[in-house]
């Protein structure tokens, strides 16, 4: 059987399975578990609506818990065991971790990736929303910033190899350099700074993300605060300074936080342009090279991942607590 | 320019220019990586090497090589040989020629030149020549003369069909398109369900469930691939699609749970009360008047799903078997393509849009819904 033809029929049970889930344990709660009929009329009516809730949500708790609770657990359990996993090491494959030279590239350089790419995506989000706010064609300016949102990380890669490539005959940045009768370098092997060449290409997809947001907070902001400073005599970089940007600092910090955990979990660009080599490894591309190879050393380097997201992740369940109660 | 026209915030138009200059240039430098991809897929081999792609639509020089035909002829000076370069039929105009190799533009159009051992070669603009052997014996083959042409620019699909008909790609778009259908319909519909009862329903730990699924959505999924993967090969499924459509709905999950229960707390609550009042059950009210409701907030989310698990490069490499029949693009690309094509530009380019196009096509149709998913999202 063709995959797509498989995929529609799994398209088509899975749609008709889950409707159906949803129905019959409905329709079972409803008429035969506590029908709404006899003496016990209204305390049937008051249980059923108490399990309800647990029907509708069973499907989705039951996939949390396998596919992202579960991981956390047993990724760590995993990492306690030897490459086969038939051998309990402990905490063997963190040691060893720290003692690799290449492992300590990939914190460093993870470490530069979080500090460049959330402040470099937001600040240019933010220069592009307040530069477009007013403009007659902004909304065509934005789509066009927007756009490599769409386009895959791998596909984001292969288009910056373009502007990279050695070759002035390909590559743009070349071509200048040529011109002004520079010598070609591979920015990809520059030490250090070849990092800072990859970020540049998780900017250019970010920033149309952080503009789309912060855009929007922008127009919210409440138009008398800023008549006020224009009575008042504020030139227009204090009223966006003094007025604008403290009103919107809440949403800066989302943006930043959710490309800040957008950076850890990417490993595709570094896995493409350089394949982690010339010093420019990031722990996801990192755990890739042990993916298959040595599940333990692996899931170790998941769980560094997981501690280092783990700050943020306490943070968004206190902001979540607050805003329910 | 149309800029300040309502005189809100300083209305100085050389801060306008300004403005609109600099957005200009943040447009271009954002345009030009994706032209280039653009331009190059449709160019072959040969423009790509020979000129960058911003000179693509401007006539390119190159020099070429022919072997001449037809018999030497005696004349007064020794052997000679005529004829024109573009053959019988072409045309073209001469910007330089020459009778070697390693110097195939020695001599300008009009003159004559001088080679070695006496011989001499002439050449007109139109592509006549005359080679001229001074040789008491006819040369025992013909000559290789060179010349140096303008050529108008050429753009091809001959890219995309080399790509789609005789590389594997049309495979891989097709599983593409086969990860990407059920693993965004799926979590909506279970999304949905349990949206609607952390957004309307009253029951113990309501809160803590939200608050665990706002932790769950930032749970590296790198911790799930090791230990998921034992589990699929553990109940059977191993690496299929069945795998990678169950990690995309779990993964998708907590994105959907969040963005549909942010929008449906939103719904009027007079519109829930009064349905229930005349006698609707929980399930009634969500599938007749909650769901439809919640359409804009759906598309969003499908769109995110959508553009995720198309674009997605970690899950597939994972969940699905590494032989060539199961690639999606971004492997298909990432892991063959840019090793065993590394060279050839024209192809990666065609290559890369063929996997862009349709999240672009989404994208730029949807954005509305997808601007909307966003704020929803993160703005409060």
């Amino acid at each position: 059987m063709s995959p797509l033809l498989q995929g529609i029929l799994t398209v088509i049970i899975g749609v008709g399975g889950c409707i159906g889930y949803f129905w019959t344990s409905n329709y079972v709660l409803d008429k035969v578990l506590f029908p709404a009929r006899g003496p016990d009329a209204g305390r049937n009516i008051n249980r059923a609506n108490a399990i309800r809730p647990w029907l509708f949500l069973f499907p989705a708790l039951a996939a949390l818990t396998l596919y992202l609770v579960y991981p956390v657990f047993g990724s760590f359990y995993r990492s306690l065991f030897n490459r086969s996993g038939d051998e309990f090491v402990a905490l063997g494959n963190y040691t060893a971790l720290m003692a690799d030279s290449e492992f300590r590239t990939a914190l460093f350089n993870n470490f530069l990736w979080v500090l460049f790419v959330p402040a470099a995506a937001t600040f240019l989000g933010l220069l592009v929303a307040q530069l477009t706010d007013r403009l007659s064609w902004g909304n065509i300016a934005k789509s066009i910033i927007f756009m490599p949102m769409a386009i895959s990380f791998v596909g984001a890669s292969l288009i910056w190899k373009f502007v990279y490539a050695v070759d002035p005959e390909i590559g743009i940045i070349h071509a200048l350099r040529d011109t002004v009768g520079m010598s070609p370098i591979d920015p990809l092997q520059v030490g250090f700074w070849n990092n800072f060449f990859l970020m540049v290409i998780l900017v250019w997809i970010q920033t149309g993300f952080a503009m789309v947001i912060l855009s929007a907070a922008l127009r919210g902001i409440p138009e008398e605060t800023i008549e006020a400073a224009i009575i008042d005599g504020a030139s227009p970089i204090q009223i966006f300074f003094r007025i604008k940007i403290p009103q919107i600092v809440g949403t800066i910090v989302v943006v930043w936080t959710t490309i800040t955990i957008l950076v850890l979990k990417v490993f595709d660009i570094v896995y493409t342009m350089t394949g982690g080599n010339f010093g420019t490894q990031i722990l996801p591309s990192y755990m890739m090279e042990y993916m298959f190879r040595d599940d333990g050393r692996a899931t170790a380097v998941a769980f560094v991942i997981m501690i280092i997201v783990l700050p943020v992740m306490t943070w968004n369940i206190v902001q979540a607590r607050k805003e329910v109660r | 320019m149309a800029t300040n026209d309502d005189g809100i915030a300083g209305a100085k138009s050389s801060l306008s220019l300004v403005t609109n200059v600099s957005v200009v240039l943040l447009v271009i430098l954002w345009l030009v990586p994706t032209v280039g991809l653009l331009v190059s897929s449709f160019r072959d081999r040969d423009a790509i090497s020979n000129s960058g792609w911003w000179n693509a639509p401007f006539a390119t020089e190159q020099n070429f090589a022919v072997g001449t035909e037809g018999d030497f002829s005696r004349g007064p000076d020794g052997w000679v040989l005529t004829g024109n370069v573009f053959g019988d039929t072409g045309s073209g105009t001469i910007t330089a020629f020459g009778g070697q190799r390693a110097d195939p533009t020695a001599f300008e159009p009009g003159t004559t030149g001088e080679l070695v051992r006496g011989r001499t070669l002439a050449m007109e603009a139109n592509g006549d020549f005359r080679y001229v052997d001074p040789g008491d014996e006819a040369p025992g083959r013909n000559p290789s003369i060179y010349f140096a042409t303008s050529v108008p620019p050429t753009f091809s699909t001959d890219n995309y069909e080399t790509i789609l008909y005789s590389n594997g790609m049309d495979t891989a778009f097709i599983n593409t398109l086969t990860v990407t259908i059920p693993a965004t319909i799926i979590p909506i519909l279970i999304g949905a369900f349990a949206a609607y009862a952390l957004a309307w329903m009253d029951f113990p730990f309501r809160g803590t469930i939200i608050a665990i699924v706002v932790g769950l959505l930032v749970v590296p999924l790198q911790l799930a691939l090791v230990p998921m993967l034992t589990f699929h090969n553990q109940i059977g499924i191993g690496q299929s699609f069945y795998g990678i459509w169950f990690a995309h709905t779990g993964f998708g999950l907590p994105l959907a749970i969040y963005l549909l229960r942010n929008y449906m707390v939103g719904l009027p609550r007079d519109i829930i009360e009064s349905a229930k009042v005349d006698g609707a059950t929980d399930f009634q009210v969500f599938t007749k008047i909650v769901l439809p409701l919640s359409f804009p907030a759906l598309a969003s989310f499908a769109i995110f799903q959508f553009l995720w698990t198309w674009n997605d490069l970690l899950v597939a490499k994972v969940f699905l078997p590494s032989n060539s029949d199961s690639w999606v693009m971004t492997v298909k690309i990432a892991d063959d393509l840019l090793g065993s094509r590394g060279g050839d530009w024209g192809i990666l380019a065609a290559a890369a849009f063929v996997s862009i196009a349709v999240p672009l096509i989404v994208f730029f149709t949807m954005q509305r819904y997808l601007v909307r998913g966003l704020l929803a999202g993160s703005v409060k």
